[in-house]
C-alpha cells in the first residue's frame, strides 16, 4: 500500500523579512493535503538546495520580494541540478517584474505568482507539475 | 513485462542500498521518501539494508509543543559534531492534519546552524495518522540512517501532551523537555511523559519560576524512585535505611538549559553518554533493542495477517456482514467470529 504525497519545500532566500507570503501558500498547500517543509526567513541558495535534497521534496517554492530574484533563482537551479535533483519544480512568489518573467521560465522556473494570485491557481498548478 | 519490470526494479534497488552504504545522500534521501511511503522497494532495501542497523545511540527528545525541542535537537547536534568525529541524524516529526492529511513542517527553521555540514542529514517526517508522537514509519526511517553510518540519531517528536510515549519504545535514551511556566501543569503530566525520561530537561531555565518547576519534577522523580536520604540528628550525618538502591535502576537526571543560548549542553550531552552507559552495563540495552524489534515484527504479520485474511474472502461478503452491523443485527464481536469462522 503506497501512501503518496506531493513534498513541497517553501523557503525564503535572501535578505526581505516579509514571510507572510510564504506562509500563507504553505498553509495553502497543507489544506491542499500536501507536505509543506518550511524553512523559515534569510535562507541562502545553498542552504536552500540542501534541505530540498534531505527532504527529497518535488517541489520548492520560492518567496522573492527583494528584487534579487534574477540573481537567486539561477543559483538556486544550479545548485539543484548539481545534487542530482533535475526533476524538483521551482516556483516563484513575490514582487517580479513582467519583464523578469520570460528570461526566469527559461531558466527553468515552473510558475510566477504575484500580488493578487489566488492560492487555488499555485495547488493547481504544482499538482500539475508534478504529475 | 511483470518480471521484467521486477529484475530492473530490484536491479536499481541494489544501487540504491549500496549508493547509501557508500555514503550517498541523495540515495538516501530517495530511500527515505520510499520507506515513509512503505512502497516495496522501501521495503526491499529495508531488507537489504538490516545487516547494517544495530549500531547507532537512538536518542529520543519529546515534551510540550513550545517548551523548545527543536532548538534543543539543534544544540546537541552541533555539539556532537563538535566533539565527536561522528554522524548526526535528525528526524523531527510534525503532525499531520487529520481533515486534509496535509502537514506543515517547521522543525528545520530552529536548526539552520546545521547547514553546511555534510555530516548532518535532517529528515522532516509528518504524523500521518499516528497518535504516538511519531510517524508509523519513523522506525524504519531511523534503521535507513543506522545503516548509512549515522551513529547519532535524534529522534524529535511532534508537541506532545501526556501520552505520546512510543518514542520511548523507539529511543534507547528518551529525553523530555520541560520549561517554567508548565509548573501548574505538573500534576498533571506525571502519570504521563514523565515516566519515560530518562533525561529531564528544563529548557528555558532563565526565565522566572524555573526553581518552582526543578521542584516539582525533583519532587515528581523522588516518588518514583527511592533515594539514599541522609537525616541530620544532633548536628551530626545519620544514615537512615532507605530502601536499597538496586544498581540496575536508572535515576532520570535533572538538567537545566537554555538551549538559544548553548547554555546546559555539555551537562545534556554527558547525561545522556551516562544513560547510554548505563543501559550497557546493565543489558538494558539489548533488551530495549530486543523489545522494539519484537514489536516491530508483531505489527508486521499483525498488518501481513489483515491483509492475507482480507484478500481470501469476498468483498460482498464482507459488505453484507458491515451492513448487518450497521443495522444492529449482528455485534462487531459476532461479525469477526462470523468471518473467521464462517459461523
Amino acid at each position: 500500500m503506497t501512501d503518496k504525497k506531493i513534498r513541497v519545500l517553501v523557503a525564503k532566500p535572501g535578505l526581505d523579512g516579509h514571510d507572510r507570503g510564504a506562509k500563507v501558500v504553505a498553509r495553502a498547500l497543507r489544506d491542499a493535503g500536501m507536505e509543506v517543509i518550511y524553512t523559515g526567513l534569510r535562507q541562502t541558495p545553498e542552504m536552500i538546495a540542501e534541505a530540498a535534497l534531505q527532504e527529497d521534496v518535488d517541489v520548492v517554492g520560492l518567496s522573492i520580494l527583494s528584487g534579487a530574484h534574477m540573481a537567486l533563482a539561477p543559483r538556486i537551479l544550479d545548485l539543484l541540478k548539481q545534487n542530482g535533483q533535475d526533476q524538483v519544480k521551482v516556483f516563484i512568489g513575490g514582487i517580479i517584474p513582467d519583464e523578469d518573467m520570460p528570461r526566469l521560465k527559461e531558466m527553468g522556473i515552473t510558475g510566477i505568482y504575484g500580488p493578487g494570485a489566488s492560492t487555488d491557481e499555485i495547488i493547481r498548478d504544482v499538482r500539475e507539475a508534478v504529475q | 513485462m511483470a518480471l521484467e519490470r521486477h529484475v530492473i526494479s530490484s536491479f536499481l534497488e541494489m544501487s540504491l542500498t549500496k549508493s547509501i552504504l557508500e555514503g550517498n545522500r541523495l540515495a538516501l534521501a530517495r530511500l527515505l521518501t520510499q520507506v515513509e511511503n512503505d512502497s516495496p522497494e522501501g521495503r526491499e532495501a529495508l531488507t537489504e539494508l538490516f545487516p547494517h542497523t544495530g549500531k547507532a545511540h537512538l536518542i529520543g527528545v519529546t515534551g510540550a509543543p513550545g517548551t523548545g525541542k527543536s532548538s534543543l535537537v539543534n544544540q546537541l547536534a552541533l555539539h556532537y559534531r563538535k566533539n565527536t568525529n561522528k554522524k548526526v541524524a535528525i528526524v523531527a516529526v510534525d503532525p499531520t492534519s487529520p481533515f486534509t492529511g496535509g502537514a506543515v513542517l517547521g522543525d528545520r527553521v530552529r536548526m539552520r546552524d546545521l547547514s553546511g555540514d555534510q555530516g548532518v542529514f535532517i529528515r522532516s517526517m509528518a504524523s500521518r495518522g499516528s497518535l504516538g508522537g511519531i510517524a508509523r514509519k519513523t522506525a524504519s526511517v531511523v534503521q535507513v540512517f543506522d545503516a548509512a553510518g549515522y551513529e547519532i540519531i535524534i529522534i524529535e517528536t511532534v508537541g506532545a501532551g501526556q501520552s505520546e510515549v512510543d518514542v520511548a519504545r523507539l529511543a534507547h535514551t528518551t529525553v523530555v523537555v520541560e520549561a517554567p511556566g508548565l509548573g501548574d501543569e505538573i500534576q498533571a503530566i506525571k502519570a504521563g511523559i514523565l515516566e519515560i525520561a530518562d533525561v529531564l530537561v528544563i529548557n528555558k531555565a532563565d526565565r522566572p519560576g524555573v526553581e518552582n518547576t526543578e521542584r516539582a519534577l525533583r519532587s515528581t522523580l523522588e516518588l518514583a524512585h527511592p533515594t539514599k536520604r541522609v537525616f541530620r540528628h544532633h548536628g551530626k550525618n545519620m544514615a537512615v535505611s532507605a530502601p536499597a538502591i538496586d544498581s540496575d535502576i536508572w535515576i532520570p537526571s535533572v538538567i537545566k538549559t537554555v538551549a538559544t543560548e548553548g547554555k546546559g549542553i555539555d551537562e545534556l550531552v554527558a547525561a545522556i553518554a551516562n544513560h547510554a552507559a548505563h543501559l550497557r552495563q546493565s543489558g538494558d540495552w539489548a533488551a530495549r533493542d530486543r523489545a522494539r524489534l519484537g514489536s516491530e515484527m508483531e505489527l508486521l504479520l499483525r498488518e501481513a495477517l489483515l491483509d492475507r485474511f482480507l484478500n481470501n474472502i469476498p468483498q460482498t461478503e464482507y459488505a453484507e456482514i458491515m451492513e448487518k452491523v450497521l443495522n444492529r443485527n449482528i455485534s462487531p464481536y459476532d461479525a469477526v467470529k462470523f468471518l473467521l469462522n464462517g459461523k
